[in-house]
């Protein structure tokens, strides 16, 4: 069997905030269809990882590759790293569907606005057919009776859903989802996680920080333990949940349960 | 009695009554704030992301032009700029050959009220635009759009609902700050009443009357107001 193309290659990570250093040479690949799911506790470094792969954080050092693209990067005056390309920036940044931990919809933006704002002005899609596949997400997500209402009226559960939608419109290679239920009351966030689980049953290549142990358990193909900055451990769930080789590993399934 | 000495007929809009001159003065008014303020927020919006995102050097500039508009009397600043910026583009064309220049005092008025207006407005701007979440903003570069995009589709609009009670108290204060201008000889409302007034001897009707159509400005500009807030806050959720 050929091995499937790599969607997200990142090479030995580093990122410093000052004195801080939060990720200490991280390497990990997803191949197309992966759902990569990143443990670990707070302070462990996974958001901060994340913000790596589409630039909102500049690593320190280290490399990104985006469907085998590398990120140009280069040495700035204070010895960090800086974008050397911004177009390249985001032209790969309109391909990387992000979802956040605090949905960050647009305020000032309906729904349906939300959803075609960057297929529309960034990917240059034309306005009609933005609108017709934004519809056709809301759907999906079960939101299309809330197309025109604006953000703030919605619950948590139904803004991070529009969220998701937004970051399908733009048809991306990778989605990333930065600890999406960490916001969300205890009972809406079993219907986020119903479309996260849905996404990744249909072979999407996804990066998944999540505090959801059982959830990422039942969706993931690989996951990913980090902890003090650097990959404790890593394998398929039946071996990170069933057979934990690392101490700190242990306690922390232990300590989640 | 009273209705006779009021001579009402001197408010006629034909001469030999003012009326139509008053409200001539009223409309250069206007003109002059809704000029000035234009560019007052034109100007303060660059000063605003100049403060906000700006390098060293133009946030330094910025700081200068706020603290040395909001620090003299604006009526010290209009006679200012007014004769000397009048006297330096004199003096500047005369230099370059094209003899001297005769600026309208509709222009220069509308510079002068502009340049005070910037700098207020480059402040409430700035506290705008911090009131934005950092996500709103974040959410728009992980989608790909570039700097000036931002701007324009996701921090101005955002920053509005904010801006919108200072922006407001900023317009009102414009229209009144125009009657500054008849101390350099402008034909707006305030100078125009006086030369009424002064003619005719009709001090309380002439007086009271322009206060009348400041009263109706700033009657019909709050209406407007209140339309634009309630639209720019169309996103925002009762409370």
């Amino acid at each position: 069997m050929t091995e499937r193309a790599e969607a997200i290659a990142v090479r030995d990570l580093c990122k410093r905030f000052g004195a801080l250093e939060v990720l200490k040479g991280i390497s990990l690949t997803a191949r197309e269809g992966e759902v990569i799911a990143i443990i670990g506790g707070s302070g462990s470094g996974k958001s901060t990882f994340l913000r790596c792969i589409n630039l909102l954080e500049v690593p320190s050092s280290g490399s990104v590759a985006i469907r085998g693209e590398q990120i140009a990067l280069r040495a700035d005056r204070h010895g960090g790293l800086v974008p050397s390309d911004r177009r390249q920036v985001q032209r790969l940044r309109a391909r990387l569907g992000m979802v956040f931990q605090s949905f960050n919809l647009w305020q000032h933006m309906t729904i349906i606005q939300n959803v075609i704002e960057a297929p529309v002005h960034v990917l240059g899609v034309p306005k009609a057919e933005a609108i017709e596949r934004g519809e056709a997400l809301l759907r999906r997500v079960g939101l299309f009776d809330k197309r025109d209402v604006y953000p703030a009226f919605l619950s948590g559960g139904q803004q991070q859903r529009a969220a998701i939608a937004r970051a399908l419109a733009i048809q991306p290679h990778a989605m990333l989802f930065d600890e999406p239920t960490s916001a969300l009351d205890p009972e809406l966030v079993g219907e986020v996680l119903g479309v996260i689980g849905d996404l990744a049953k249909e072979q999407r290549t996804m990066i998944l920080v999540t505090h959801e142990m059982k959830f990422a358990r039942d969706v993931a193909s690989h996951i990913v333990f980090l902890a003090h900055g650097v990959i404790e451990e890593q394998g398929p769930p039946e071996q990170i949940f069933g057979d934990p080789k690392s101490e700190l590993l242990r306690k922390f399934i232990s300590s989640s349960h | 009695m009273a209705a006779d000495m009021i001579n009402w007929s001197l408010l006629a809009l034909e001469p030999p009554g003012w009326g139509g001159v008053l409200l001539a003065g009223l409309m250069n008014s206007i003109k002059i704030a809704l000029g000035g303020y234009s560019l007052g927020l034109v100007l303060g919006t660059g000063g605003a992301f100049g403060k906000l995102y700006g390098g060293p050097v133009t946030r330094d500039l910025m700081e200068v032009y706020t603290t040395v508009v909001r620090a003299v009397p604006e009526l010290v600043l209009i006679l200012l700029l007014y004769y000397a910026g009048t006297d330096l583009l004199n003096r500047v064309s005369a230099a370059l050959g094209y003899g001297s220049v005769d600026i309208s005092g509709l222009a220069a008025g509308i510079f002068v009220i502009g340049v005070v207006q910037g700098a207020y407005s480059t402040e409430v701007l700035r506290g705008a635009i911090l009131a934005v979440p950092a996500g709103q903003m974040e959410a728009a570069r992980a989608f790909g759009m570039s700097p000036l995009m931002i701007m324009r589709r996701v921090t101005l609009p955002a920053m509005l609902p904010h801006a919108l009670p200072g922006l407001s108290n900023l317009w009102l204060i414009c229209t009144k700050d125009t009657a500054l201008l008849a101390v350099v000889g402008f034909s707006e409302l305030t100078l125009v009443t006086r030369q009424a007034a002064g003619t005719t001897k009709a001090y309380m009707l002439f007086f009271c009357a322009a206060g009348v159509l400041y009263l109706l400005l700033t009657l019909v500009s709050g209406l407007i107001i209140r339309v634009i807030e309630a639209r720019a806050r169309r996103g925002w959720a009762a409370r």
